[in-house]
C-alpha cells in the first residue's frame, strides 16, 4: 500500500470491524485477567476496564480511534478515583467506559463517547463532555446552581479544554460557570443495585441563572458578546451558545492544531507557525472537523519529513501497547501492564489533574525509566521461548541476532558504540547459539533495546 | 489533585543532560565526605489550601457570617495566640501536632503570603511559585537555580522527588533531580538471574552512556537512565531504614520515611520535594468533619512524626521545612459548602533552628470597601509578604547561597525573620 493508502485507511476507518471486545479471551491474542471469583467484567470493575482497553490498542483495526480516545482522554482528563468516592466502583466505572449494550438504556460512558467523537465535530464533543455525568461531577457541576454559582467546570472548559489561558478574564470565568448553572446528574435503573444502576445527565431549570451574561469575548457570529436572558426552561441554549463561541474562537483552532501537531509530528521542536494556520483554518473552515485538521496535518510534508519521526516522547501506554506488539502477546496477559504502567506515570482513567498528564520530558524520571526498563524485562522473561525460537535462524553469531533483533524492535538507531555493546553483551560468555544461550540472551538483548533511551520515542 | 505539569524547561535539555549523567566515582563525593548538611524539605500542598481553615482568625465576626458551614467554632480552634495587628488566631483542630511545634518555638507561621494580580489558576499559580517569577513562567525553578549555582561535581542525589514528575521548582539547566516515589521498588530487574542478570545491568549501562549532543532528548533518557542505574545501590541503603516512631500509613507518610531515611543513611541530599494532594476543596470542604479535616490530619501527623523522627535522632537543627500552597481560597463560601480559588495564603516553616512564631497579619474579612487587607471586592485575601522573601530567607540563611542571584532581584528586604 501507497503512504497515501495507508493514510486513508488509518483515517477513514468508519468502515472497518469494532469486532476486537469479541477476541477477548481467545487464545491467539494478549491474554486478560479477571479478578478472583469475578467474571470479566469491564463495564464495572476499572481494573477489567483498563485491561479492556489496552486490549483494544493492541488488536483494535482502528488504531486511530484508540490513539485519539488517548488523546482526548488526555485532554478533557478525569479522573475515576473521585468518581468512585462518591458513587462507589461499579457506578464509577461505567461512568468512565460504560458500553451500553451491558445495560438496557444506559448511555457510553466518557472514554466511548470520547472514541464516538474521536474525529468528528469539535463543539460536539466539548458539548458532550459538558453533559457528561462523570464530567459534571470531576468539575462540581452539579453543586453550580444560580443562587450559589461554582466556577470549577466554567473555568476549565476556557483554560483547559478551548481558549487557553490569556484568552479570557476572570470575570469571564464567573460568567460562565452562570451559563451552566443547572446542570446536575441523576441515577437511573435500579438504585438499590449498583451494577443495574447508572448516571445520567440532568438539566434543572430551577438551578439555573435566567439572566443575560456578558463575555469579553464573541459570543455570536455578528459579534454580540451578551447571551440574552432566557426563561429557565430554555436555559440549556446558554451552554449551547457558549459552547459554539468557545469552539467556533480562532484562539481554539490555534490551540488544537498545536496540540495535534505536537502529537503526531514532533513535539521536540516549535511547531511551524504556518502549518498551525492552515491547521487551524481545516479547522475553523470545515465546521470544527477534527478529521479535517487530521487529514491536513497527514497530508502536510511536515508530517513525512524523516526529521520529524521519533520526535515524541512515547506515552506509557504507547509504549506498553508497541512493547508487546513487537516482543509478543502470547501467553501474556495485559493485566500484567497495570502495575507498571502507574510507575511509569500513566494510569489509565486516572489522570493526576484535570490538565492531564505531563507530556514529553515529563513522563521521564529515574524512576518511571526504571518502571519502563523493567517492563521489558518482564515482557522478555514472559516470551522467553518465543523469542529464542525466532532467532534461531540467526544464531551462528551475534552479529546476525543483533540485526535480526534491531529489525523486529524498531527505534530512531543506535550508534556502533551502542551496537557494539549489545555484541558485547551477547558474547558475555563464550557465543555457542544453542538453545539455552539463546533462551538467555534474546530475552536480554530485547530489554536491552526496549529499555533503551533510543526506543522510548514515537 | 497534583499539579505539576510542565514544559520543559526551553533550551536547557542538553546542558542538563550531562550534569544528570555525572560519573559514578565523582558521585560519591558529597557521601564520602560524610558531613551531615543542611537540607531544606519542601512540602507543597497541591490544589490550593484554604488557608483560613488552617490559621483561623476566629474572633473575627465576618469569619462566621462569611463561612455559616465551614467555620471552626471560637471553642474548637487550637489557640496560638494574636499576631502583630492584635488579631487572635487559632490552628485548626486536627493540628495538634503542629500546635505542640509551635508551643515548642520551632514553627513560623506566615501569614498573607502571595504576589501582585495572584494568579487563580491552579497551573500558572504552581508554575510562579515555582520559578519565582511572577510575568514568565516557563524557566527554570528557583530550587533548581540554586542547584545550578552549586560547585559541580554534583552528587546525582543532591536533591531527592518522591512524586513522579520533576516539579517546577526543582528545574534546573544543567542538574538533574532523581525521582524516587519508594525506595523499595527503585530496583533493576531482569528476565535473567546471577552472573546473567549482572552482564544485563552492565551492558544497560553502557548503552546507555550514549549521549548524543546532536539528539538532546535521547541523550536526555540516557542521562536518566544512568541516574538511576549510578542511584540505585544508595537508594537501596535507604530502603532498610526502619523509623522508630510511627508515620502514618499514607503517601505522605511514606515520603516522609524516605526523607528521614536519607537523611540517616547520610546520602547528603541538600533539597527534598514532597507533595501531598486534595486540596482543591471546591465542594464538601467540611470544617469540623470530612475532607478537610482528613486533609490535616494527613498533613499535621505527617509532619509531627517527621519532626519527632529527626528530633529523636538529633538531626533536627540540619533541616528547615517549607509548608506552601499556589493560593489561598476565596474568603465566602460557595453553595456547594466549598471555596473557590483566591489569592493570599500562609506559608509555614518547621525545623530545629527556625524562629517560631506568628508573622505578618492576618486579614480582616470585613466586607467594608476600603479594606486594605482583601482584594477583588473582598472576595479574596490580599497578600502582604511577598512569597519570594521567605524563599530568600531560605537561600541565604539556610542554604547559604545568594538569593538575588537565584531569584533574579533582591527581595530580602521584605523577609520575614524566620532563620
Amino acid at each position: 500500500m501507497s503512504i497515501d493508502a495507508v493514510i486513508d485507511r488509518l483515517l477513514n476507518y468508519e468502515s472497518l470491524s469494532t469486532d476486537h471486545d469479541s477476541k477477548i479471551g481467545q487464545p491467539e491474542y494478549a491474554g486478560i485477567t479477571t479478578q478472583a471469583g469475578q467474571p470479566f467484567s469491564p463495564n464495572t470493575l476499572i481494573n477489567d476496564a483498563r485491561q479492556r482497553w489496552l486490549f483494544r490498542m493492541i488488536h483494535s483495526q482502528r488504531p486511530l480511534e484508540e490513539k485519539m480516545a488517548l488523546f482526548w482522554h488526555n485532554h478533557f482528563a478525569t479522573a475515576y478515583s473521585k468518581l468512585a468516592g462518591a458513587v462507589g466502583q461499579e457506578r464509577a466505572t461505567r461512568l468512565m467506559d460504560n458500553d451500553p449494550s451491558s445495560l438496557a438504556g444506559s448511555e457510553p460512558g466518557m472514554i466511548q463517547k470520547l472514541r464516538q467523537f474521536a474525529t468528528g465535530s469539535f463543539p460536539g464533543m466539548l458539548l458532550a463532555m459538558a453533559k457528561d455525568p462523570a464530567m459534571v461531577y470531576w468539575l462540581d457541576s452539579q453543586l453550580n446552581t444560580r443562587t450559589r454559582p461554582q466556577e470549577n467546570f466554567g473555568r476549565e472548559i476556557m483554560e483547559l479544554f478551548s481558549l487557553g489561558i490569556g484568552n479570557y478574564t476572570e470575570q469571564d470565568v464567573y460568567t460562565a460557570a452562570r451559563v451552566f448553572t443547572g446542570f446536575n446528574w441523576q441515577v437511573i435503573g435500579d438504585r438499590a443495585s449498583t451494577t443495574q444502576s447508572y448516571y445520567s445527565f440532568l438539566y434543572r431549570p430551577a438551578d439555573h441563572d435566567t439572566n443575560a451574561k456578558e463575555f469579553t469575548f464573541p459570543i455570536y457570529p455578528d459579534g454580540g458578546k451578551v447571551i440574552p436572558a432566557r426563561a429557565a426552561a430554555n436555559g440549556e441554549q446558554d451552554a449551547l451558545d457558549f459552547i459554539l463561541a468557545l469552539a467556533r474562537n480562532p484562539a481554539t483552532g490555534r490551540r488544537l492544531a498545536t496540540r495535534l501537531y505536537k502529537f503526531f509530528v514532533n513535539e521536540t521542536a516549535e511547531p511551524d507557525q504556518a502549518l498551525i494556520s492552515s491547521l487551524s483554518n481545516a479547522y475553523l473552515g470545515n465546521n470544527y472537523s477534527i478529521k479535517a485538521v487530521l487529514r491536513t496535518l497527514f497530508d502536510s510534508p511536515q508530517f513525512r519529513d524523516p526529521r520529524n519521526f521519533h520526535q515524541r516522547y512515547s506515552w506509557p501506554a504507547e509504549f506498553v501497547v508497541r512493547a508487546i506488539k513487537e516482543t509478543g502477546w502470547t501467553g501474556f496477559t495485559v493485566n500484567s501492564a497495570m502495575t507498571p504502567m502507574t510507575n511509569m506515570g500513566q494510569q489509565l482513567f486516572e489522570p493526576p489533574d484535570v490538565n492531564g498528564w505531563e507530556l514529553g520530558p515529563g513522563w521521564i524520571s529515574t524512576s518511571s525509566m526504571l518502571a519502563r526498563m523493567n517492563f521489558s524485562s518482564t515482557l522478555a522473561a514472559n516470551q522467553r521461548f518465543n523469542l529464542a525460537r525466532d532467532a534461531q535462524p540467526y544464531r551462528q553469531t551475534p552479529e546476525r541476532v543483533l540485526e535480526y533483533a534491531l529489525s523486529r524492535f524498531r527505534t530512531m538507531g543506535f550508534t556502533t558504540p551502542q551496537t557494539n555493546s549489545m555484541i558485547e553483551y551477547l558474547r558475555s560468555t563464550a557465543w555457542t547459539g544453542a538453545d539455552a544461550q539463546l533462551q538467555q540472551r534474546v530475552p536480554g538483548l530485547t530489554r536491552l533495546i526496549v529499555g533503551s533511551g533510543e526506543y522510548q520515542f514515537v | 489533585m497534583n499539579f505539576s505539569r510542565r514544559q520543559f524547561v526551553k533550551g536547557g535539555v542538553t546542558a542538563f543532560t550531562f550534569g544528570f549523567a555525572a560519573p559514578q566515582v565523582l558521585c560519591d563525593i558529597a557521601f564520602a565526605q560524610g558531613v551531615p548538611s543542611r537540607n531544606l524539605v519542601v512540602v507543597y500542598l497541591s490544589g490550593g489550601n484554604d488557608s483560613l481553615s488552617t490559621v483561623i482568625p476566629y474572633r473575627d465576626p465576618f469569619y462566621a457570617s462569611r463561612r455559616p458551614t465551614l467555620a471552626v467554632p471560637a471553642g474548637n480552634v487550637l489557640q496560638i495566640g494574636t499576631d502583630s495587628s492584635g488579631i487572635e488566631l487559632g490552628l485548626h483542630p486536627r493540628l495538634t501536632g503542629l500546635k505542640s511545634i509551635f508551643d515548642g518555638g520551632r514553627l513560623a507561621i506566615v501569614q498573607r503570603t502571595g504576589y501582585a494580580n495572584q494568579s487563580r489558576s491552579h497551573f500558572t499559580g504552581y508554575d510562579i511559585w515555582g520559578t519565582a517569577n511572577t510575568t514568565n513562567t516557563s524557566g527554570t525553578g528557583w530550587l533548581g537555580r540554586y542547584l545550578d549555582l552549586i560547585a559541580p561535581p554534583l552528587d546525582p542525589l543532591i536533591a531527592w522527588n518522591t512524586v513522579r514528575e520533576t516539579p517546577r521548582p526543582l528545574m534546573a539547566r544543567t542538574v538533574g533531580v532523581p525521582a524516587i516515589t519508594s525506595p523499595a521498588t527503585y530496583a533493576f530487574s531482569s528476565p535473567n538471574t546471577g552472573a546473567e542478570a549482572a552482564f544485563e545491568r552492565t551492558a544497560q549501562t553502557r548503552i546507555s552512556s550514549h549521549l548524543p549532543v546532536d539528539r538532546p532528548h535521547v541523550a536526555f533518557v540516557n542521562s536518566t537512565t544512568q541516574a538511576a542505574l549510578g542511584t540505585l545501590d544508595r537508594v537501596a541503603t535507604v530502603a532498610t531504614y526502619r523509623a522508630a516512631v510511627t508515620y502514618p500509613n499514607n503517601g505522605f507518610g511514606q515520603a516522609l520515611t524516605a526523607v528521614a531515611g536519607a537523611m540517616n543513611k547520610q546520602i547528603g541530599t541538600k533539597v527534598f520535594w514532597v507533595q501531598t494532594g486534595g486540596f482543591d476543596t471546591h465542594a464538601a470542604q467540611g470544617a469540623n468533619a470530612g475532607a478537610y479535616v482528613n486533609l490535616m490530619a494527613t498533613l499535621g501527623d505527617g509532619l509531627k512524626a517527621f519532626y519527632d523522627d529527626l528530633n529523636s535522632q538529633g538531626l533536627l537543627n540540619n533541616t528547615v521545612v517549607l509548608v506552601y500552597s499556589e493560593f489561598g481560597r476565596r474568603i465566602t463560601e460557595n453553595g456547594s459548602a466549598g471555596t473557590d480559588h483566591g489569592a493570599g495564603g500562609n506559608m509555614m516553616l518547621l525545623g530545629g533552628l527556625v524562629r517560631g512564631g506568628i508573622y505578618g497579619t492576618a486579614p480582616n474579612l470585613s466586607m467594608d470597601p476600603s479594606n486594605p487587607t482583601l482584594e477583588n471586592n473582598n472576595a479574596d485575601v490580599k497578600w502582604e509578604t511577598d512569597f519570594r522573601g521567605v524563599y530568600a530567607k531560605i537561600v541565604d540563611s539556610w542554604l547559604g547561597s545568594n538569593s538575588v542571584t537565584v531569584l533574579g532581584a533582591d527581595y530580602r528586604a521584605g523577609a520575614p525573620n524566620v532563620l
